[in-house]
């Protein structure tokens, strides 16, 4: 471990924020509930976008228009994510450093938000004023390597409960 | 026979101890439950917004539903054929969770609000099924939707947890009695 990510872990295990989670019975449980509130937020509004670039679900609706709707509330699935996940993560920064799922996660997550916010992004809203109802290869790929990377995410995070 | 003594007798099986005791087989199980609340709930949740009007507002109702909740029911078998299985694993301790109870009580309200839901929306669904805003009666039954399922997930995570246990006396009475823990007199 380099010095400077002993330091951060050090600074993340004796935050305030973390101190609270690891002194509480219930906080840690709570937040845990929120991530997987947050979790089918997300999981829903990535399933209806990318179930619609690869054509297998509303091939009659306009990608755009499914894209438009979704993206807001896969935002605020990502945030909430995020807001929860940050903390759950600073309370057993140590633990989460030495875990093989953890790893995975963090670098399918990487993965999947850079996709989300080039490639997927640029497809679900360039064609908005062509009322596109077509599949192309291309969004068909950026829907299917979307949900399996999500899927990645997921159940690697689900596991860094077990190991 | 009683619930207890029905989760006593699952417990019994050799299989049901098997899958409790396994290495791979119980969290790979639990890993599905979870995952495939995506699945589930996930694109509930998109019709729900739907019919709040706060989403896919240019979008029929009749699409979302026809288009997505097929998927939905997916999800829902997947769901309650895994969770089928983790209740066999750990019979017992689960029927005495008060987290499971509450659980199971707004599964039932949820399947409830799914029939009152459909019923509704046969009546007169064509005359609002493109409006943007749908009518009271359905919104508040996405509203209901929403409420409970979230209920159902937060419950179902809480379940692992021990805190009011049977075998971790004492626990208030109304607990003992809401869980049917049988607590030997002091």
């Amino acid at each position: 471990m380099s010095p400077w990510m002993e330091d951060f872990l050090w600074w993340c295990d004796e935050s305030w924020i973390s101190q609270t989670i690891q002194n509480s019975l219930w906080l840690f449980p709570v937040i845990e509930a929120v991530h997987l509130l947050g979790l089918a937020l997300l999981g829903g509004a990535v399933l209806v976008t990318d179930l619609r670039l690869t054509g297998a679900a509303l091939r009659s609706v306009p990608i755009a228009r499914i894209g438009r709707s979704a993206w807001r509330f896969m935002g605020a699935g990502i945030v909430i994510m995020l807001a929860t996940g940050i903390p759950l993560f600073m309370s057993e920064a140590f633990k989460c450093y030495g875990n093989t799922s953890f790893r995975v996660k963090m670098i399918g997550l990487i993965v999947i938000l850079l996709l989300t916010f080039t490639l997927k992004r640029r497809h679900l809203f360039h064609r908005i004023n062509a009322q596109e109802v077509r599949v192309s290869a291309m969004s068909f790929a950026v829907g299917g390597v979307s949900m399996l990377s999500w899927f990645v995410v997921a159940a690697a995070g689900r596991w860094v409960g077990f190991s | 026979m009683s619930l207890l003594s029905f989760a006593q007798w699952l417990d019994e099986q050799a299989l049901s101890t098997a899958l409790h005791e396994s290495l791979y087989a119980y969290p790979l199980i639990e890993t599905t439950h979870v995952l495939t609340l995506c699945l589930f709930v996930g694109t509930v949740l998109m019709v729900d917004l739907r019919l709040l009007g706060v989403a896919f507002r240019d979008v029929p109702v009749s699409v979302m539903t026809s288009r997505v909740l097929p998927y939905s029911v997916a999800g829902f078998v997947v769901m309650f054929i895994t969770g089928l299985l983790l209740f066999y694993a750990i019979p017992v301790r689960t029927t005495q969770s008060i987290f499971f109870r509450v659980k199971v009580l707004m599964l039932i309200g949820a399947a409830i609000n799914v029939w009152f839901f459909h019923r509704r929306v046969k009546r007169d669904r064509v005359s609002w099924d493109s409006a943007p805003r749908p009518p009271v009666s359905a919104r508040i039954s996405a509203a209901v939707s929403i409420v409970l399922w979230s209920g159902v997930i937060v419950t179902g995570r809480m379940i692992a947890y021990n805190w009011f246990d049977c075998d971790r006396q004492p626990q208030p009475e109304w607990l003992n009695w809401a869980v049917g823990c049988v607590v030997e007199a002091a």
